[in-house]
C-alpha cells in the first residue's frame, strides 16, 4: 500500500521469512542427521489400521461432497456405516448404530440447536 | 495506582447476582451434565480435555453466557481428573495432562495399591483445583487493574512474551515450536481482518474473506486428529489390571499430612505454569513429577509405584487449569489450548476478555470463579462414582465410540457457520494436527499464534503509528520497557547457553 510503511504484505512477509529460515535449520539438522527423508509409521502394517484410517478420511471428503445433494440423514447413515465396518464392528451393530446416531445427533442438533442441516432429496419429508 | 479506573471489587451485590446466575436450576443441570460428559471423556484414553471443550462449543451456542462458560469449566476439571484412571488401570493416560505419571499409577496397581493411586488422584485434583481457583479470583481483579493503564505498547510485548513461553516451555524441539507458531499466525493473517482492511490470501474467495474460523480448526487440530490417533491404535488391546476398590479416600488425610510441601509446590508451579501462554495442564505435570523427583527424600522409590510424585503431578495439572484463564479473562491472552478455544466463545457471548470484563459484567465474571469453586467440589462426590464404574466405562468399544464422535465433530464444525466450509477446514486442520504430532511439532503454538495473530500485528501497527516509527518507543513506558527486556532475555538466555556449550 503506497504511504505506508508498514502496509498488509508487511506481517505475512515476517512470517515467510521465518517459515523459510527455520526450515532451512531443519533441513540442515535433517541433514546433518543423516535421517530419512520418508518414514512410514507403525501402523501401516495393520491392515485394520490401514482401512480405518482410508475410511475415515474418505468418509469425511465423501460428506464434504454429496450432503447438500444426499442430505444429512442419508449422508449421515451411509459414513457412520462405512465407519462402523471399517473399525470392524458387525452388521448388526453398524446398521442399528448409523441410523440411532444419524437420528440423535440430528434431533440435537436441528431440532435442539436449531441448526439448519440440509434435507437433500428427503426434502419433501423435513420437518 | 490512582483512583481513577478502579476495577469495581467485591461487593456483597455483585457476590448475590453472581450467585443467582449460578443456583439456577437450569444452569446447575448444565453443569451436572458437562461433569458426567468431562469424567467419560477424561476417562477413555484418545479422548481430551481440549477435545471435550472444542466438541462443547457448538453445543453451547444457544445458551446464556454463565452455563456456557460452566460447562467447559466443569467439563475441563472433570476430565483432568478422570485421565488419571485409566493410568491406573490400563497404563494408558486418559488425557496427556496424565502422562507424566502414568507409569507411576499402574505400577501402584500393580502392587496392590490401585485404590490408594486413584484416592490419590482425585483426593489431590480436587485440592489442586481450589488451590488454582483461589490464585485465580484473588489474582485476575489486580491485574485487571495494573492491565487497565496498558497501552498498544504493553500489549506488543504481552502478546510477544507469550508466544515465546509457548515455543520454550513445548515438548522437545524449539525450532519445530517456532514452525508451529508461524503456521499459526500464518493462519491468523488470512482475511480481511487486518489494520489496512486489505483482503490477504483470499484468492477472491468470500468464505475466505472473513479470515478462517477457529473454531472448525481447533476441532479439527484437537478432536479429528486425535480419532485419526485412535484409529491407528484400534488393534491395541486394552487390557485392565485388577483393582480393588473399596474407600477410596482411606488414608487421603494422612497422605496430606504427610505430604503437605509436595502438594503446596506441585499447585504453585501448576498456577504458574497455566498462567503462562500456552503451556498448561501436561507440562505442568510434567514439571512438576521431575521437580518433586528432585526434591524428594527418597528419589529411588520414583517409578516403582510410589504415591509422592502423584501428589504432587495430580495436583499440579488441576491447579494449572485454573491458572490458565488467568491471562486469558484479563488480557485475552489464553494461558493453555483450553483457554485458546475458550477465548472465542467469550467473544461470542459478549464478555470480550480483557480488563474492563472485570467492570462491565462483574456478575458474570464472579459467576464463573463460583462454578470453578463449584466444579472441584462436585468432583469429590462424582470423582467416586466414576472411579467404581471405571470398569464399565472403559469397556466402551472404541469402534463404535469413534465414528460417532467423527459425525458429532462435522455436525458441530458446521454448525458454527451454517456452512459447509466449516466441515473442510476442520478435516484440512484434523489431518494438519496428526502430522504435526506425529513428527514432533507442538500443536499448542500453532493453535496461540492464530488467537493472538490479529492482536500482535494490531499492536504493533498501532504502536509503530503512534511512535512515528521510532523502534525505542517500545521501551519508553515503564512497564512496556520491563516487559520488552523480559521478552528480549527468554529469547536471549537459551540463545547464550547454547553458545557456551560450544
Amino acid at each position: 500500500m503506497p504511504g505506508q510503511k508498514f502496509g498488509p504484505a508487511w506481517f505475512p512477509g515476517l512470517i515467510a521469512a521465518g517459515l523459510a529460515l527455520c526450515g532451512a535449520l531443519l533441513v540442515y539438522s535433517g541433514l546433518r542427521a543423516r535421517s530419512l527423508w520418508i518414514t512410514t509409521p507403525e501402523w501401516i502394517a495393520s491392515r485394520r489400521a490401514r482401512i480405518g484410517v482410508g475410511a475415515f478420511i474418505g468418509g469425511l471428503i465423501l460428506y464434504i461432497l454429496v450432503v447438500d445433494a444426499l442430505g444429512f440423514y442419508l449422508t449421515g447413515v451411509l459414513v457412520l456405516g462405512v465407519w462402523l465396518r471399517s473399525l470392524g464392528a458387525s452388521w448388526r451393530v453398524s446398521a442399528i448404530v448409523a441410523v440411532v446416531g444419524t437420528v440423535v445427533i440430528h434431533f440435537a442438533f436441528y431440532k435442539g440447536l436449531r441448526i439448519p442441516l440440509p434435507w437433500g432429496v428427503l426434502e419433501r419429508f423435513a420437518f | 495506582m490512582g483512583r481513577a479506573g478502579k476495577v469495581r471489587l467485591l461487593s456483597a451485590a455483585v457476590l448475590s447476582q453472581a450467585f443467582a446466575l449460578v443456583f439456577d436450576p437450569y444452569v446447575l443441570w448444565v453443569i451436572f451434565a458437562s461433569a458426567l460428559f468431562g469424567l467419560f471423556v477424561g476417562a477413555v484414553p484418545g479422548l481430551t480435555a481440549t477435545m471435550a471443550t472444542a466438541l462443547l462449543v457448538p453445543v453451547t451456542f444457544f445458551m446464556p453466557p454463565v452455563p456456557a462458560i460452566a460447562s467447559i469449566v466443569t467439563a475441563t476439571a472433570m476430565a483432568i481428573f478422570a485421565g488419571d484412571i485409566p493410568s491406573c488401570l490400563l497404563r494408558m493416560p486418559g488425557t496427556p495432562a496424565s502422562a507424566a505419571y502414568t507409569d507411576e499409577a499402574y505400577a501402584m496397581t500393580k502392587k496392590g495399591q490401585g485404590e490408594l493411586a486413584l484416592g490419590s488422584g482425585l483426593w489431590f485434583s480436587v485440592l489442586g483445583g481450589l488451590f488454582g481457583t483461589t490464585v485465580l479470583i484473588v489474582a485476575a481483579p489486580s491485574l485487571a487493574e495494573v492491565a487497565l493503564k496498558f497501552s498498544s505498547f504493553e500489549y506488543f510485548w504481552l502478546v510477544v512474551l507469550g508466544l515465546a513461553s509457548a515455543v520454550f516451555l513445548a515438548i522437545g524441539n524449539p525450532l519445530k515450536g517456532v514452525v508451529s507458531l508461524l503456521i499459526g499466525l500464518l493462519v491468523a493473517s488470512v482475511g480481511l481482518d487486518n489494520p489496512a482492511g486489505f483482503p490477504r490470501f483470499t484468492f477472491g474467495n468470500a468464505e475466505l474473506a472473513g479470515g478462517l474460523t477457529l473454531i472448525p480448526i481447533m476441532i479439527g487440530m484437537f478432536a479429528v486428529s486425535e480419532i485419526l490417533r485412535s484409529v491407528t491404535r484400534i488393534e491395541q488391546p486394552w487390557e485392565m489390571a485388577q483393582a480393588n476398590i473399596g474407600n477410596v479416600l482411606a488414608g487421603m488425610w494422612t497422605l496430606t499430612k504427610r505430604y503437605p510441601a509436595q502438594f503446596f509446590r506441585g499447585s504453585v508451579l501448576g498456577t504458574a505454569i497455566g498462567a503462562l501462554p500456552g503451556a498448561g495442564a501436561d507440562i505442568a505435570a510434567w514439571m512438576s513429577y521431575a521437580v518433586s523427583k528432585r526434591f524428594s527424600k527418597e528419589p529411588e522409590k520414583f517409578g516403582t509405584g510410589h504415591v509422592e510424585g502423584i501428589i504432587e503431578a495430580g495436583a499440579s495439572n488441576n491447579s494449572a487449569l485454573a491458572g490458565a484463564w488467568i491471562p486469558a479473562l484479563v488480557f485475552g491472552i489464553p494461558g493453555d489450548s483450553i483457554t485458546a478455544i475458550v477465548i472465542g466463545v467469550l467473544y461470542i457471548k459478549g464478555l470480550n476478555p480483557g480488563p474492563t470484563v472485570f467492570m462491565n459484567n462483574a456478575p458474570s465474571i464472579y459467576a464463573i470463579f463460583t462454578v470453578f469453586i463449584l466444579a472441584n467440589l462436585l468432583m469429590l462426590p462424582l470423582g467416586i462414582a466414576a472411579i467404581r464404574a471405571a470398569k464399565q466405562m472403559l469397556r466402551a468399544p472404541r469402534e463404535v465410540l469413534l465414528p460417532v464422535i467423527l459425525l458429532f465433530c462435522i455436525v458441530g464444525s458446521f454448525a458454527i457457520n451454517n456452512s459447509i466450509f466449516g466441515v473442510v477446514l476442520m478435516l484440512a486442520f484434523g489431518i494438519v494436527g496428526y502430522l504435526m504430532e506425529e513428527n514432533g511439532f507442538p500443536v499448542a503454538p500453532a493453535i496461540l499464534g492464530m488467537v493472538l495473530g490479529a492482536m500482535l500485528e494490531e499492536s504493533f501497527i498501532s504502536s509503530m503509528i503512534k511512535a512515528d516509527g521510532r523502534m525505542l518507543a517500545f521501551f519508553e513506558r515503564p512497564i512496556a520497557g520491563t516487559l520488552g527486556v523480559l521478552t528480549l532475555a527468554v529469547f536471549a538466555i537459551p540463545l547464550a547457553r547454547q553458545l557456551m556449550r560450544r
